[in-house]
C-alpha cells in the first residue's frame, strides 16, 4: 500500500533547485508534499508527486540523481492530538520514525502526513488496526 | 615436478656475474641503439657521449634519459631499432595519461618477455601440473599476452579468459580446477567477493596462488585477497615500453620484487636533478634494456618512485629487489608534509568498489593544508537519508587514512558531476599555488 517518494540529491550549488523544480514543472507534475534534509555539503530533496515515475524520468533527463523510496502516507483529522495519536501508536510498537513531513494541500477536515519507517508493512498494519486511514498512490493523484 | 626457479643459472647467479653480464650487454646495447635509432643518437650527440665512452655500467650515468614524452614524440616508429620485417608483435599502453605509446617486438623480444613472466609463474609455485587462469585483458594491453606466454612456457594448462564476465570466470575456475589466478588486484578482490556472494567458501576453490599487477595495491588489499580466495598473492611489475609484466616479480618471501637483471639495469635517481642515488634511497626508477632488438630503451624514466634493495633474499635469487611503486614522480603532492600520489587514492577507490572518478582539492587555510577528495558516488550510495551517504564517506575516509597516513575529507558527489576535459577528469586542484606556495 505504501506510497512512492522521490528523493533528489542536491549539491550545495546555486541553480540546483531551479533545475529540479523546472523539470518537474515542465513535465506537468504536481508536488503534493515536500521536505529537505541537509548537511554541510549536500541536501536531499524529497517529494511526493502526482506521477513519481514520470517525475523521475524528467529529473534524470535533466541530469539529476534520483531514487525512489516507499514511505507510509496517512490521513488524519485536522484537529489537536491527531499527530500525537499516530506517534504514540508507533512508539508503543517500537516502530522508529526516521523522519516525517506534512502534505502541502490540506482539506478542511483532514491533514496528510508522510512517515519514513524501517518496515512499511509493519507500520501500516499497526496503523490500520488502530483505525488510522492510509493513503494510496491513487489518493495522491486525485488530491 | 616442483621447480624452484624457471632459469636457475640466471636467477641465482652470483652478484659479480650479474655485474659482468650487465657490463658486457650494456656496451653492445648502447652501440646497437646508437647505430640504429636516430632519435637516441641525436640525444647522445647533443650530450657529447659516444658509444665508445660506455665501457660498462659505471658509465651508465653519462647517457641521456628517455622520458615518456620522448616515446610520444617518436611515435610510432621513431625509436624502432630494426626493420619492420623483423618485428612480429605490437603492444600498446592504455593511453590513460595521454597519447598512446606503441612498443615493437621481434621473436627474440617476445621470448625474453615470456621467459621473464615464466620466472614469475614458477616463483608463485607454478608447474606443468597447474591450471593457470589468465584474466588480464588480452589484446594491445600486455597483461594478458605476457602472463599467457609465461604460463605456456612453464607448461601450465592455460585458460585465456581475458577480463570481465565474472560469472564465467567463476564457472571455469570451479569446473576446471584453476590453481593460479592472474589478473589485476582489484579484479581479484572482486572475484573473491563474487565467490562469497555465490556461497563459496575460500576452501571450495583449488586456487593456490595469484599473480597480480598492473595497478597500485596495498598490503592490506593483499591480505584481503589472500583471505577471500584462500591463496598466496604475488606482485608482478612491468611496463609496456620495456616489454610488459615480468620486468620484476615477487618470490615466496613477498618482500619486494626481483628485477630480471640479466635483461634490465635498474637505477634510482632524484626525479628533480636526475642525479643517481645509492641503492636503498627512495627515488625514481630508471630502466635500461640489455637484450631488446626492436624497441630497446636506454635510461628510461618510469616515473615510478620506489626503493631498491640488494639484501640477500632467502629464496636464493640474487636479483636486486624493488619495493612496490610508492607512486608517480610527476604527480606527487606534499600535503601536511606527507607524500601523496593520486595513484594511491585511485587504488583505495578501486579497492572500495568505486570507479576512479575523483578530484583532489588542496588548499591552505590558517597555515594548515586542507585536503578534500570529491568522489562520484555509486547508484546504491544514494537513498532518501543523508546518513547513508555520510556513512559511506566515513568508510572511504578511513580507507584513505590507512593508505595515505593522513586524513582527507571525502565528499561523495553526484555521478558524472566531476568536470571532465577531453574525456579525462582534472584530478588535482592545488589552490596553494594561488597563494604563491611552491608545491
Amino acid at each position: 500500500m505504501a506510497i512512492k517518494q522521490i528523493s533528489i540529491f542536491v549539491e550545495n550549488k546555486e541553480g540546483k533547485l531551479v533545475t529540479i523544480t523546472d523539470s518537474i514543472a515542465k513535465a506537468g507534475i504536481d508536488i503534493r508534499a515536500m521536505s529537505v534534509a541537509d548537511t554541510q555539503d549536500f541536501g536531499i530533496f524529497r517529494l511526493i508527486v502526482t506521477d513519481p515515475e514520470k517525475a523521475k524520468e524528467a529529473l534524470e533527463s535533466s541530469g539529476c540523481f534520483v531514487s525512489i523510496t516507499k514511505v507510509v502516507g496517512v490521513s488524519i483529522p485536522d484537529e489537536p492530538g491527531s499527530l500525537a495519536k499516530i506517534v504514540k501508536i508507533l512508539a508503543r510498537y517500537n516502530i522508529n520514525i526516521e523522519y516525517m513531513y506534512a502534505f502541502i494541500t490540506v482539506s478542511k477536515k483532514f491533514a496528510s502526513v508522510v512517515l519514513r519507517v524501517a518496515d512499511n508493512d509493519a507500520a501500516e498494519k499497526i496503523l490500520t488496526e488502530n483505525g488510522i486511514q492510509l493513503l494510496e498512490e491513487k489518493d495522491i493523484a486525485a488530491m | 615436478m616442483q621447480k624452484k626457479y624457471y632459469q636457475p643459472e640466471a636467477e641465482t647467479m652470483p652478484v659479480e656475474n650479474i655485474q659482468k653480464i650487465q657490463d658486457e650487454k650494456l656496451v653492445k646495447q648502447v652501440k646497437y641503439v646508437y647505430d640504429n635509432v636516430k632519435y637516441y643518437r641525436d640525444l647522445m650527440d647533443e650530450k657529447g657521449v659516444k658509444p665508445e665512452d660506455i665501457r660498462g655500467t659505471e658509465d651508465l650515468h653519462k647517457l641521456p634519459f628517455l622520458k615518456k614524452d620522448d616515446l610520444r614524440e617518436a611515435y610510432p616508429y621513431g625509436l624502432l631499432a630494426t626493420d619492420i620485417k623483423n618485428c612480429v608483435r605490437i603492444q600498446s599502453t592504455s593511453g590513460t595519461t595521454g597519447k598512446r605509446v606503441v612498443a615493437f617486438y621481434t621473436q627474440n623480444d617476445v621470448d625474453m618477455w615470456e621467459e621473464c613472466c615464466a620466472r614469475a609463474v614458477v616463483a608463485a609455485g607454478g608447474t606443468e601440473d597447474d591450471v593457470c587462469q589468465v584474466c588480464y585483458g588480452y589484446g594491445l594491453f600486455t597483461g594478458g599476452a605476457g602472463l599467457h606466454g609465461g604460463s605456456h612456457k612453464v607448461g601450465c594448462l592455460t585458460l585465456p579468459m581475458s577480463s570481465g564476465n565474472t560469472d564465467r570466470q567463476i564457472q571455469f575456475m570451479m569446473d576446471l580446477n584453476s590453481t593460479i589466478l592472474c589478473c589485476t588486484p582489484s579484479y581479484a578482490a572482486y572475484i573473491g567477493e563474487s565467490l562469497k556472494e555465490k556461497g563459496y567458501r575460500p576452501e571450495d576453490n583449488k586456487l593456490k596462488a595469484g599473480i597480480f599487477g598492473a595497478e597500485p595495491w596495498t598490503e592490506e588489499m593483499r591480505r584481503d585477497i589472500e583471505k577471500s580466495l584462500g591463496i598466496k598473492a604475488y606482485d608482478i611489475y612491468g611496463l609496456t615500453e620495456l616489454s610488459g609484466p615480468g620486468v620484476s616479480f615477487e618470490c615466496e618471501e613477498q618482500s619486494g620484487m626481483h628485477i630480471n637483471e640479466d635483461h634490465f639495469i635498474a637505477e634510482i635517481i632524484d626525479p628533480d636533478t636526475g642525479e643517481v642515488l645509492p641503492v636503498g634511497s627512495k627515488g625514481e626508477l630508471v630502466f635500461t634494456s640489455l637484450d631488446k632488438e626492436a624497441f630497446p630503451l636506454i635510461r628510461y624514466r618510469t616515473r615510478d618512485i620506489c626503493v631498491l634493495s640488494r639484501e640477500k633474499c632467502s629464496c636464493g635469487r640474487t636479483f636486486i629487489r624493488m619495493t612496490k611503486p610508492l607512486g608517480r614522480s610527476d604527480d606527487m603532492m606534499i600535503i601536511r608534509g606527507v607524500n601523496v600520489f593520486p595513484s594511491q587514492i585511485e587504488a583505495v577507490l578501486l579497492n572500495c568498489g568505486y570507479a576512479p572518478n575523483y578530484q583532489i582539492i588542496v588548499d591552505r587555510v590558517n597555515n594548515t593544508d586542507t585536503f578534500d577528495i570529491n568522489v562520484e558516488m555509486k547508484e546504491d550510495d544514494f537513498s532518501d537519508t543523508p546518513k547513508v551517504i555520510t556513512n559511506k564517506e566515513k568508510q572511504l575516509q578511513d580507507a584513505m587514512k590507512a593508505m595515505l597516513g593522513i586524513n582527507p575529507k571525502v565528499h561523495l558527489v553526484a555521478p558524472k558531476s566531476i568536470t571532465r576535459s577531453e574525456g579525462k577528469a582534472v584530478r588535482v586542484i592545488d589552490n596553494r599555488k594561488r597563494l604563491g606556495i611552491n608545491v
